[in-house]
């Protein structure tokens, strides 16, 4: 749709600058003012410099709750979208079945965080979690609490039951845009189901996939409450991720300075995350000629 | 046509016929993944601790309706729920309110600093809350709002509102220009022809705005507990706090996650259609 020049139109969107000004701005602003400052207490501030961010960047505890961030984020990726586009593929196309799918798969998304949280802490306990008591039914000495590994399943089979199907609602409404002369042209040339999903279905899906890809990776880089609620962060430092880290620095111990830096580098990683989505979004919208 | 597809299909149907099956197992195998859990939770939720902690079963022996007696009964726990409700209810009305007219000038307008602005948007729905809770916290303290429904509705409209312009953007621009056009022709003001005819058409977008916002409000937990105390403290945070301060009741907890999943579950059937949409910020 050609759109009108008309700089009135700044009218209508000054009620959501002045909200999200507030609400985004003002607070950002304070983490830079602490991220270049140094204080002793009773609000007496001094400049520090970019002292905070030389720390923050040679600091081998930020390094590791990047690397196992990164880690995390990767292992969701190869696991959620794989297996988001065969549910996708395997899921009824209408009818009744359809609406039951759409409506159960979803239910996981609108819990809220912290009780999918207690969820998988419950089920992996060994006492009174299915999955728990039936792996030491059959000789698994299972303990999150324990053992880093058993820790890292836990959260990641959590993400998967949790955020999976986001993923595959994504694909099937990817599924659902393909005309259906496509699969008769399919049909005609006789295609190996194969051929139809990696030539007719893959391709077509690309854009919903790559929203699904960059959403997942932005929301599990800023994973929080569901590791928290299980592990807390632990055994040791095994399952902190990047928010856990900071939340703890910041609230926990009130180390404003590096805690302020560190937040300013992970927004920054965000930023950019952020373009490369707003930049796929408005080529798509390009593409289809809106 | 019809009659052409309709053959097609049965045609497909009747040589895939193994594949059919597998495709059952799968989804089946997928959903039972999806339900397992919450069944659990539903049953432990209607187990006494005693029974919890006395035995391994795969369902309750005694069903009872005693740990949902607890939470309907006690006010330091239902009153985390009519918290909850009340601030995701301001949230969903003041997201919705600026973002409706901020999304028709999106949609139907090229304006200095658009494309910025609606980037800017989208950047802080991106933004992790953790980096935000600190400021926040310092913010609402320092001008009285710290423990009010008021600061978390405000909050979370930091990712809300921008999701609300996003989706309502992709909703409207599915209604045609010429329609503006007309009711201008005909001398209808802005505001009377955007509620009295626009609003009504993208009323299915606003719903499914609404229900987001709902949505995000209610599952967030990280700042609505950095910025409560005890007068507005959400039930989500009630359940992390008191429980394990108590010796972990697990039935009661259960009880209580249960009830959080009841007002999702309600609505969903009539969004089920749009939860994609929804989710990809109104770009389906």
């Amino acid at each position: 749709m050609d759109k009108v020049q008309n700089n009135k139109a700044w009218f209508l969107v000054l009620p959501v600058l002045v909200l999200v000004a507030f609400s985004a701005v003002i607070p950002l602003m304070t983490v830079v003012n602490y991220s270049v400052q140094d204080t002793f207490g009773n609000n007496v501030f001094f400049w520090e410099g970019l002292g905070w961010f030389e720390q923050v960047l040679t600091d081998s505890r930020a390094h590791s709750a990047l690397g196992r961030q990164l880690a995390f984020s990767g292992i969701i990726l190869a696991i959620q979208i794989p297996l988001g586009i065969a549910i996708a593929v395997c899921m009824p196309k209408k009818g009744f079945w359809a609406s039951v799918c759409l409506v159960l798969m979803a239910l996981p998304l609108l819990i809220p965080w912290n009780v999918v949280g207690t969820i998988w802490q419950i089920m992996g306990r060994g006492d009174i979690g299915l999955v728990g008591y039936s792996l030491s039914a059959i000789g698994i000495d299972w303990n999150y609490a324990r053992d880093p590994l058993h820790a890292w399943i836990t959260v990641v089979v959590m993400d998967v039951w949790h955020w999976t199907s986001l993923v595959a609602l994504l694909a099937y409404a990817g599924l659902q845009s393909i005309p259906q002369a496509y699969y008769q042209a399919a049909k005609i040339d006789q295609a190996s189901r194969w051929s139809v999903f990696r030539y007719i279905e893959l391709p077509k899906m690309q854009g919903v996939l790559l929203i699904a890809i960059l959403l997942r990776f932005m929301d599990s880089f800023m994973i929080y409450t569901e590791p928290f609620v299980v592990t807390g962060g632990g055994p040791g430092s095994a399952t902190s991720f990047l928010s856990i880290d900071l939340v703890k620095m910041a609230l926990g111990q009130f180390d404003l300075g590096p805690a302020a830096a560190f937040s300013l580098m992970y927004f920054l990683v965000i930023l950019l995350v952020s373009w490369v989505f707003y930049t796929i979004m408005t080529n798509l919208d390009k593409a289809e000629g809106r | 046509m019809v009659a052409t597809s309709d053959t097609y299909t049965a045609t497909v149907r009747r040589a895939a016929l193994p594949k059919v099956r597998a495709r059952h197992v799968v989804m089946v195998a997928y959903l039972l993944f999806m339900l397992v859990p919450i069944y659990w939770l539903a049953k432990m939720s209607l187990q006494t601790n005693q029974e919890i902690l006395g035995g391994f079963t795969l369902w309750p022996q005694n069903p009872t309706l005693d740990n949902y007696r607890v939470i309907l009964t006690d006010a330091s726990w239902y009153m985390g729920y009519v918290n909850s409700i009340t601030y995701v209810a301001m949230n969903t009305v003041l997201s919705l309110a600026v973002a409706l007219p901020a999304a028709y000038a999106f949609s139907r307008y090229r304006f200095l600093g658009d494309k910025h602005l609606f980037f800017w948007l989208l950047t802080n729905r991106m933004a992790p809350p953790a980096v935000f809770a600190l400021p926040f916290f310092q913010l609402y303290s320092s001008v009285g709002l710290f423990d009010t429904h008021i600061a978390v509705a405000l909050a979370h409209t930091l990712f809300n509102v921008p999701l609300a312009v996003w989706i309502l953007e992709g909703f409207m621009r599915g209604v045609p220009k010429e329609i503006d056009e007309t009711a201008y022709i005909d001398g209808y003001s802005f505001p009377r022809f955007f509620i009295k005819i626009f609003m009504p058409l993208i009323a299915s977008g606003i719903g499914v705005a609404a229900f987001f916002c709902f949505m995000f409000s209610w599952v967030e937990l990280l700042l609505s507990r950095t910025l409560t105390a005890v007068n507005a403290q959400p039930i989500a945070s009630i359940m992390t706090r008191t429980v394990s301060a108590s010796g972990l009741d697990w039935g009661v907890l259960c009880a209580a996650g249960v009830l959080t999943i009841v007002p999702g579950a309600l609505v969903i059937y009539f969004v089920r259609n749009y939860i994609a949409k929804g989710f990809a910020l109104g770009r389906v």
